[in-house]
């Protein structure tokens, strides 16, 4: 699957480095932004309060 | 390309997000908001502190009078800042009425227990905050030292408490919101507040609760109290 993807960016090997670098950085915003924030509104275990 | 290679991939790179998304949780995303939620009061603080002059230094000292007592807020609705120095310099919290994690808790930071006194009155001004997530704002109450001021600021002026003890109760432990903490049916005469989060930290199973007592009524227009301006000993 990754060994595709490395087959599949066009250039040489610093070029290709570049753009993986520039993906992953993509993938780490977007997961930040917005796919945490949604997992973390199901997982919430932090209780502080008292109550009966 | 085997299918078995392509299926450990997957795996690899579940674990991988499932290992980032911890990280995130608890320190990234927390750093994150702690600095957010800290620059917000800051700056309700400071327009609150320079809505009066402040007195001049060939003026008397402004008497303090008695302290201002306001009305219970309403849910969510911001009302005053927690300061304590133990817990850094920077560090300022905003509080808004009630103890709802969806509208109080997670996104403002510290939630006033609604049926509790207010600061300044007799009785128990009782407020509970994440000690991990959603910026963590009580992440340091187990710090707090006997005699550290924490104080709250709201727009007519300071309440300063001296930390006096922690307790650990059950989750069910309402007691702790009495006006006399643990005490029940007796009338306060003294002006405690009350701090409740999770104990230990990263768990539900207990609170941890911390007790100040009132020390001191400081109006805007005679300047911080030198609670906040005195560097901290100890």
């Amino acid at each position: 699957m990754y060994a595709a993807l490395w087959r599949a960016l066009p250039g040489p090997v610093w070029v290709r480095l570049i753009i993986l670098i520039v993906l992953i950085a993509a993938v780490l915003y977007a997961l930040a932004t917005w796919v945490f924030p949604w997992v973390q509104s199901f997982i919430d275990p932090q209780e502080v309060t008292v109550e009966e | 390309m085997s299918i078995i290679g392509v299926l450990g991939e997957l795996l690899v790179t579940g674990g991988v997000l499932v290992l980032l998304f911890i990280v995130w949780q608890l320190w990234l995303n927390d750093a994150v908001l702690r600095a957010a939620q800290d620059n917000e009061a800051a700056a309700l603080s400071e327009s609150w502190a320079t809505s009066v002059p402040l007195p001049t230094a060939s003026e008397d000292p402004v008497d303090p009078g008695t302290p201002a007592i306001l009305a219970a807020p309403g849910d969510a609705e911001v009302f005053g800042i927690l300061r304590v120095p133990r817990f850094g310099d920077d560090y300022a919290a905003k509080i808004a009425g009630g103890v709802s994690t969806s509208r109080t808790l997670n996104p403002i930071g510290i939630g006033h227990y609604p049926d509790t006194q207010m600061p300044g009155e007799a009785g128990n001004f009782a407020v509970a905050g994440h000690r991990n997530t959603h910026g963590k704002p009580l992440n340091q109450v187990g710090t707090l030292q006997i005699g550290d001021a924490i104080v709250v600021q709201v727009e007519e002026g300071w309440y300063t408490y001296r930390f006096r003890t922690l307790e650990y109760v059950k989750p069910s432990g309402v007691g702790v919101l009495n006006p006399v903490p643990q005490m029940d049916g007796v009338e306060a005469s003294d002006s405690i507040i009350t701090l409740t989060s999770c104990n230990p930290a990263f768990s539900t199973a207990e609170r941890i609760i911390a007790y100040g007592v009132f020390e001191s009524w400081t109006p805007t227009a005679a300047g911080p109290p030198a609670a906040l301006t005195d560097p901290l000993e100890g």
